[in-house]
């Protein structure tokens, strides 16, 4: 996947995320790709980076710039990890596509002080007025498979999110509305009106007391 | 041509002898004190000693990395990751390579003579382990003066090396490349090892271990021993390609008969008859039997995570995707265990066909991986960069 938009400029999301990033902060990014996020905050915060990526060319890429990723899934390769390894665990464009996004998840904040998560928003009006209007799987700018090719398993409206949070006990410290090309729409990121208008939602999670 | 341009370099290799001061203990509980190490350099030593590679061979490879075999002629068999400006940058690391104990190749092994006797020591050699390999590794380290080693790599039995490496001497090992190999031998391939062992000790030649000293030599049943092996380190695909069901040259039909009518067959038995030219029987059951003892995780409590307990090293694990032999989850569970600990780890699964020999060959998603892994951990340990010497 291509995440630079030239020149060492981050997309727009990523660029986002890593802002929220301590710098000299230990970083795991679930589903890193070619380690664009990771060497950006490598470079420019200093983080001591880690990544999980699924395909051998992302893997491959990253780990020929030198960072140190391992290929595997979110699904199967959190739980080695010990309690409170990382400061940030980002997880972006990808929680959809988990096999158990309730045990990634909990995973994520088991391991990490804090976990970022963005994901595709199945709340947007564009998703429903295309199931409600006319009658088929919708497929918009950011949602682009065809139900039967589709890696996304595990779609979520931004509350079906919220909510889950709630269940588990994680706080929600930041909640971002964010529209197709990833820019920040001016309202909560976690209220009905994000629910129906973002197309992505980007929240930084912790464990609630 | 030769790895190095260095006027020093020494295509026949090296040797010193270890252990007279301090005996060498083997998990046997032998000791040694006359520890011959059969070795070969490529490269220099920087000033503060902080660029030495250390290369571990596999079952039946040698120190003769980016040199041409003594024996065979054929180049050095990893002379496509080895040499100035290659991926193990001779103009930049100091690279070591020793030949195993046990091995035949110059160290001390069953082939040589045991100096309390006069005579080869054949099957009165202590039966030694990988660990025992890295302690006389440890030794020859020690001997340049080397507190910690840049960068361990090695694949096979040479990658148990590695992480019995960075299990033993933590703090000695700045980064650390198993590749294609496991923190076990598994039942299969411990199987596989008997098959080979069986067939030496069957070989009438072998006499009880004693060939040298009773002028035989045991080639029919170390070749087949080989023969069984040799098929372990390729793949089904692999083979399919090169060899399909096609009869030999010369043939269009078959022989109705047990000569070799197909090709695969008449491969095999010409890797089984050169293998004996180069390696000696005895040694073969010895290296098999260290790699079959290999448990890294028993060695440490049951859980191999705890082999890595603390580790600051900086790992770069690799398999291959048609690999059976050591089949890539037993990569991954190097990894996991790793993970546990927190280290400092990349893997990578190399999609390829050619079945465990790929480690060996050209391929080259697996050199660009492993070329930006060195520069990354070049990068940390303040190693000048391509280019950039001082």
């Amino acid at each position: 996947m291509m995440m630079t938009l030239g020149n060492g400029s981050l997309r727009v999301d990523l660029k986002l995320i890593a802002d929220m990033v301590e710098p000299g902060s230990r970083v795991l990014d679930v589903g890193c790709g070619d380690g664009t996020l990771l060497s950006w905050l490598g470079d420019k915060k200093q983080v001591d980076g880690r990544g999980i990526e699924l395909s051998m060319a992302g893997v491959s890429a990253a780990v020929a710039q030198g960072l140190s990723v391992i290929q595997g899934d979110a699904d199967t390769d959190l739980k080695d990890y010990p309690q409170g390894a990382f400061d940030t665990v980002i997880l972006s464009q990808t929680l959809q596509a988990t096999r158990a996004p309730k045990d990634v998840l909990s995973n994520m904040l088991r391991i990490g002080r804090r976990a970022i998560v963005s994901f595709p928003n199945f709340g947007q009006w564009r998703v429903r007025a295309g199931l409600a209007l006319g009658g088929r799987m919708p497929v918009t700018d950011t949602l682009t498979y065809e139900w039967y090719d589709t890696p996304n398993i595990h779609f979520c409206t931004i509350r079906d999110f919220t909510e889950l949070c709630r269940a588990l006990n994680i706080r929600i410290d930041t909640a971002i509305a964010l529209d197709r090309d990833g820019a920040v729409l001016p309202m909560s990121g976690a209220g009905w009106l994000a629910n129906l208008v973002a197309a992505q939602g980007l929240f930084v999670l912790s464990l609630g007391d | 041509m030769s790895a190095a341009h260095d006027p020093d370099h020494n295509p026949a290799g090296l040797t010193v002898e270890l252990g007279r001061d301090i005996p060498i203990r083997l998990d046997c509980g032998v000791e040694m004190d006359r520890v011959v190490v059969a070795y070969q350099t490529y490269g220099r030593l920087n000033a503060d000693k902080s660029n030495a590679i250390l290369i571990c061979h596999a079952l039946t490879g040698d120190h003769y990395v980016a040199d041409p075999h003594p024996l065979t002629g054929k180049p050095g068999w990893w002379i496509d990751l080895v040499g100035p400006g290659k991926l193990l940058d001779t103009d930049r690391y100091f690279l070591i390579c020793s030949n195993v104990l046990g091995g035949c190749m110059g160290t001390t092994g069953p082939k040589e003579v045991n100096p309390a006797t006069g005579k080869p020591w054949g099957q009165s050699f202590p039966v030694i382990t990988i660990g025992d390999m890295v302690q006389v590794q440890a030794r020859l380290v020690d001997s340049f003066g080397i507190d910690q080693l840049f960068c361990v790599i090695g694949g096979s039995m040479g990658g148990m090396q590695v992480l019995e490496w960075c299990a033993s001497f933590p703090e000695r090992v700045f980064s650390a490349v198993p590749i294609a190999t496991a923190a076990r031998h598994s039942a299969q391939n411990i199987a596989f090892h008997e098959v080979g062992r069986q067939a030496i000790i069957a070989d009438p030649d072998w006499r009880g271990g004693d060939y040298l000293e009773q002028g035989t030599y045991p080639k029919r049943g170390l070749a087949v021993a080989r023969m069984a092996a040799h098929i372990t380190y390729l793949s089904e695909a692999a083979l399919h390609r090169k060899f399909g069901r096609n009869l030999q040259g010369d043939r269009d039909a078959f022989s109705y008969g047990f000569g070799a009518d197909f090709q695969v067959e008449s491969y095999l038995r010409h890797q089984g008859s050169t293998f004996v030219d180069r390696f000696d029987a005895n040694s073969y059951l010895y290296i098999t039997r260290a790699m079959d003892y290999f448990d890294l995780a028993a060695e440490h409590g049951g859980v191999l995570a705890n082999a890595f307990k603390g580790t600051k090293t900086r790992f770069c694990v690799a398999s291959f995707s048609s690999d059976w032999l050591f089949p890539t989850w037993e990569s991954r569970e190097v990894v996991h265990a790793l993970n546990a600990v927190a280290a400092n780890v990349s893997f990578v699964e190399i999609q390829s066909d050619k079945g465990h020999d790929a480690f060996l060959l050209d391929e080259p998603e697996f050199h660009a991986t492993l070329g930006g892994f060195i520069e990354g951990a070049a990068r940390h340990r303040g190693l000048t960069a391509k280019g950039g010497r001082p």
